[in-house]
C-alpha cells in the first residue's frame, strides 16, 4: 500500500515514445567502466524547467562521487555516474534539500526499454521510404502531366532505380509478417500488400523495358510509405505504455537485507538463497516466502487475501512474499525464493485463465480474414477474365495489378493504430495506460463491471469512525501512545485525535511492544493501546485497537473503517448510469464487504472469496455471455484479471496483477474507469466507420479499376484521398 | 530539355543529404530528451564556453 502513484507521470504521450530509446549505449559503457564506476537512475516527478535542469544538474555534480549527472526532462529523470560506493540513498537526501521529490529506479528493470531497436528500426525505414516517395512522386507528375517518348522512358528508369531498393529495404516488415503467416498456411493482412507490392514493381518493370505508358512505382512507393505510418503509430502507442509500465516496475528496487554473522548486508533479492536470514524492518515487504525465525509484529497481508485486520506474526509464523510487515522488525528464514514463492505459484491460476483471453479476435484480424481472399479473387478474376477476352498478357497483368494496388489495405492499415493512438493519448493524460494493443476495443463491449474492495475500491488505510463515543480524558491517553507508534491504525488514530483538537495527555514510559501493542505509566497507572488479545477484549469482524486505561474497566475499541479511494463513488455511479451491472467480490469478511457494498449502492456482493472463486465467477459470468471488466489490484486477483475479457489495476498493485491486466490507472482517482469505457466505445464507433470510408473508396474505384479504366494517377488519388480521410476521422475523436 | 542531366542528379542528391542527415540525427540519440532539450537553450550556464 507504499507504493508510489504518482499522476506526474502522465506526461505527453510523443515524447516519452520518442525517447524510449533512452541511453542507448549505457549497458555497454557500464561494462567497460564497471570496476571505477556505478550507474544509478533516479526519477523526479516535479521537474519541469529548465532552471530545475540546472538545480539537480549543479547540486548532483557537486556531490563527492559523481563523475557525470545529466537530466531527462522528457522522462524526468536523472541518470548519474558515480563512483561503485555511492547509494542512491545518499543522493535523494541531496535533491530533497534542493527542493525536489527523488525516488530510486532499478536499472536492470528498465535496461528492457533502453534496448529497443525495433522503434528506431520502423523509423529509419519510414523515413527511406518517405524519400524515396517523394522523388518518385516529382517524376511521375511529369510523366502525368505529358512527358512522352524518350523522355518518359528515362523517368521510369530512374523510378525503377529508387523503386526497388527502396521497397526492398522499407518493406522488410511486410515480407516477413506475410512469409511467416503463409509458411503456416494462413491469411493476413500483409499478405495481399506484399502481393501487390510485388506485382507492381513487376509488371511496371515490364511495361518500362517495353516503353509502355503506365508505371505503378510511386503507388508502390506510396503505399509503402502509409503502411509503414500505421505501422509506426500502432508501435508508438504501444512503447508508451510498455515504458511506463516498466518505469512503475523500475520503482520497486528489489534489494534485502541479509543477517551475514550478525552484520547487515543489502543483496538484491534475486542472490537470496534458501535458508538465508533476512531482516524485514517494519513498512517493508517480504521478498521471500519463509518462517519467522525472531522478532514479533503484524502482517497486512491484504494484497494477497483481501483481508484488511492485520495478522499477528511471531516466530513459527509462516509468511508468504508479497506481505507487509507493520511494527517491528521481523528476521525471515527463506524457505522458498524467486521462482517458488507463492508469487509466482499463482501464476499457475494465470496460465488456466489466460486460455479464454486468447479467443478474442481483433477488429483489424477480423476485417483482414473476410478481405484478404476477397482481394485475391477479385484480382485474379480480373485477370483471367481480361486474358480470356483479349488474350493479351501484358494487358491482362497491368489491370490485375491495378486491381491490387486500389483494393491494398492502404486505409485500413490506417484506420486501427490512428484511431487507438488518438484514444490512448487521450486517456494517457487523463492516467490511464493502455497495456494491450486491443483492450479498448474490448473495453468497448464490457456491460459488467466486477470490483475488488481492498486497494481497489478503498485505499487500505484505515480511517477512525466512533472518536465521538470515548471521553476526552482517554482521547488523550490514546493519542499520546498512539504516537509512540508508527503502526497504521495508530497513525489514523494520531491523525484524528490532532484533527478533533486533542492534546496528548503526559504518559511516561512509553514503549512499543511489536506485534501487541504500546504502553506507559500515566498518574501511576499503566496505560495500553494494541491488539484485542493483548488486553484480553473481544475482537469482532471490525478492525479495532484496544485501549485500557488501567483504571480496571473492560478496554474498550476504537473501531476503523478503510477510507473510500477517491472518485470510487463517482466511477460506481457513472458506471450505474451507463447501464452496467457493477459487482464487489473481494477475500474480506462479509460484515466489511456488506458495509462497503451499502455504502456504495452495490447491490450485487461476494465476500470471502477465493482467489479460485474469484476466477470462476467471472468465468460464469463470461459463459452468460457477459463482457466482464475486472478492476483489482491484489494477488489474489490476478487469476480474474486474466480470466476477465478486459481488466484494470491501480498504479498502487503489486507488480503481479499489473502484469495481468491490459490498463493501468497511473492516478489515485478511479473516476477515469468510466469515463475510459466511454471513450473506447467512441474509440470503436471511429474504427468501424474508418472500415465502412474505406471500404466506400473501394467499391467506387474497383470497377474502374476492373473495367480498366485506372491510371496510375487515378490509383494514387484514391489511396492518399482515403488515407487522408480515414486520419483525420480518427483525430476527430481528440 | 539536357538541363534535366543536371537537375535530376542535385535533385536525388539533395533528397539523400536530407536523408542521411536524419539518420544520423537517429543514430546519435539527438531524439531522446525533445523536452529537456528545447528548455536547455533557455539556459544561461554554458554561454560562454562550451560545456568541458
Amino acid at each position: 500500500m507504499t507504493a508510489q502513484m504518482r499522476p506526474a507521470m502522465a506526461v505527453c504521450p510523443g515524447c516519452v515514445a520518442a525517447s524510449t530509446e533512452a541511453v542507448e549505449t549505457a549497458p555497454t559503457e557500464a561494462v567497460e567502466t564497471a570496476p571505477t564506476e556505478a550507474r544509478l537512475a533516479l526519477s523526479l516527478p516535479t521537474i519541469h524547467c529548465q532552471a530545475c535542469i540546472s538545480k539537480v544538474e549543479r547540486g548532483l555534480n557537486d556531490h563527492p562521487g559523481i563523475h557525470s549527472a545529466r537530466v531527462n526532462l522528457t522522462l524526468k529523470r536523472a541518470l548519474i555516474e558515480a563512483d561503485p560506493e555511492v547509494r542512491a540513498d545518499d543522493l535523494i537526501p541531496v535533491l530533497a534539500d534542493l527542493g525536489f521529490e527523488a525516488h530510486e529506479l532499478d536499472l536492470a528493470t528498465l535496461a528492457a526499454t533502453q534496448s529497443d531497436r525495433a522503434g528506431r528500426d520502423l523509423l529509419m525505414r519510414l523515413a527511406v521510404a518517405g524519400f524515396a516517395s517523394m522523388n518518385v512522386m516529382l517524376l511521375s507528375v511529369s510523366v502525368w502531366s505529358g512527358a512522352s517518348d524518350a523522355t518518359r522512358d528515362m523517368f521510369h528508369w530512374i523510378s525503377a532505380a529508387i523503386a526497388f531498393p527502396a521497397v526492398i529495404f522499407a518493406g522488410k516488415p511486410f515480407f516477413t509478417n506475410a512469409w511467416s503467416a503463409l509458411r503456416v498456411g494462413r491469411l493476413n493482412m500483409d499478405v495481399p500488400i506484399v502481393l501487390a507490392l510485388v506485382l507492381a514493381l513487376v509488371t511496371s518493370l515490364w511495361e518500362t523495358s517495353l516503353s509502355g505508358d503506365h508505371a505503378y512505382f510511386d503507388a508502390a512507393l506510396t503505399l509503402t510509405f502509409l503502411l509503414l505510418a500505421g505501422r509506426y503509430l500502432d508501435y508508438r502507442t504501444r512503447a508508451v505504455a510498455r515504458s511506463a509500465a516498466e518505469e512503475l516496475a523500475a520503482l520497486e528496487v528489489p534489494r534485502a537485507i541479509r543477517m551475514e554473522d550478525d552484520t547487515e548486508v543489502e543483496v538484491p533479492v534475486a542472490d537470496l538463497a534458501y535458508g538465508d536470514l533476512i531482516l524485514v524492518r517494519p513498512g517493508g515487504r517480504m521478498p521471500v516466502d519463509g518462517v519467522i525465525a525472531t522478532g514479533e509484529s503484524e502482517l497486512d497481508r491484504s494484497l494477497l487475501t483481501g483481508e484488511t485486520l492485520p495478522v499477528f506474526a511471531a516466530p513459527g509464523t509462516q509468511v508468504s512474499a508479497g506481505e507487509v510487515n507493520l511494527t517491528g522488525p521481523l528476521v525471515v528464514r527463506a524457505e522458498a525464493v524467486g521462482e517458488d514463492t507463492s508469487l509466482h505459484r499463482m501464476a499457475d491460476l494465470v496460465a488456466i485463465a489466460e486460455s479464454g483471453r486468447s479467443r478474442y479476435t481483433s477488429l483489424a484480424d477480423s476485417a483482414a480474414k473476410l478481405y484478404a481472399p476477397g482481394v485475391h479473387i477479385l484480382s485474379a478474376l480480373a485477370f483471367v477474365g481480361w486474358y480470356l477476352y483479349t488474350f493479351d498478357l501484358r494487358m491482362a497483368l497491368n489491370i490485375a495489378a491495378a486491381v491490387l494496388i486500389i483494393t491494398c489495405p492502404c486505409a485500413l492499415g490506417l484506420a486501427v493504430p490512428a484511431v487507438t493512438t488518438a484514444a490512448s493519448g487521450r486517456l494517457f493524460k487523463k492516467g490511464m495506460l493502455i497495456k494491450h494493443s486491443t483492450a479498448l476495443e474490448r473495453l468497448a463491449g464490457v456491460d459488467t463491471v466486477v470490483f475488488d474492495k481492498t486497494g481497489t475500491l478503498t485505499t487500505g488505510t484505515p480511517q477512525l469512525e466512533n472518536l465521538e463515543v470515548f471521553t476526552r480524558a482517554e482521547l488523550e491517553i490514546a493519542l499520546a501512545l498512539a504516537e509512540g507508534s508508527s503502526h497504521p491504525l495508530s497513525r489514523a488514530l494520531t491523525a484524528a485525535a490532532r484533527t478533533a483538537g486533542i492534546a496528548p495527555a503526559d504518559v511516561t514510559d512509553l514503549q512499543e511492544r511489536p506485534g501487541f501493542g504500546t504502553q506507559g505509566q500515566y498518574m501511576g497507572r499503566t496505560v495500553r493501546l494494541g491488539r484485542a488479545a493483548w488486553l484480553g477484549a473481544d475482537q469482532g469482524s471490525q478492525t479495532a485497537a484496544w485501549l485500557d486505561t488501567g483504571e480496571g474497566a473492560a478496554p474498550r475499541g476504537f473501531l476503523f473503517h478503510d477510507a473510500l479511494r477517491p472518485g470510487a463513488a463517482e466511477a460506481v455511479a457513472q458506471l450505474h448510469a451507463a447501464g452496467k451491472e457493477v459487482l464487489l467480490i473481494s477475500g474480506d469478511t462479509t460484515a466489511a464487504v456488506e458495509d462497503l457494498a451499502q455504502r456504495l449502492g452495490i447491490q450485487k456482493w461476494l465476500a470471502e472469496a477465493l482467489p479460485e472463486d474469484k476466477a470462476e465467477r467471472i468465468q460464469s459470468l463470461s459463459d452468460r455471455g457477459h463482457k466482464v471488466l475486472m478492476v483489482g489490484d491484489g494477488l489474489n486477483d490476478t487469476a480474474a484479471l486474466t480470466a476477465a475479457h478486459v481488466s484494470i489495476s491501480p498504479a498502487s498493485a503489486l507488480d503481479a496483477a499489473r502484469v495481468a491486466s491490459d490498463i493501468v490507472l497511473l492516478g489515485q482517482d478511479l473516476e477515469p474507469i468510466a469515463e475510459a469505457c466511454v471513450v473506447a466505445s467512441k474509440a470503436t464507433k471511429r474504427i468501424r466507420e474508418n472500415f465502412r470510408i474505406a471500404t466506400l473508396y473501394n467499391v467506387i474505384a474497383v470497377p474502374l479499376a476492373i473495367a480498366g479504366f485506372a491510371t496510375p494517377l487515378i490509383a494514387a488519388l484514391a489511396m492518399s484521398s482515403s488515407s487522408i480521410t480515414v486520419s483525420l476521422n480518427a483525430l476527430r475523436l481528440k | 530539355m539536357s538541363v534535366l542531366a543536371y537537375l535530376i542528379p542535385i535533385s536525388l542528391l539533395l533528397g539523400g543529404g536530407a536523408l542521411a542527415a536524419f539518420v544520423y540525427t537517429v543514430r546519435s540519440n539527438q531524439y531522446d530528451d525533445p523536452e529537456g532539450d528545447s528548455r536547455r537553450i533557455l539556459s544561461e550556464e554554458w554561454d560562454d564556453h562550451p560545456k568541458p
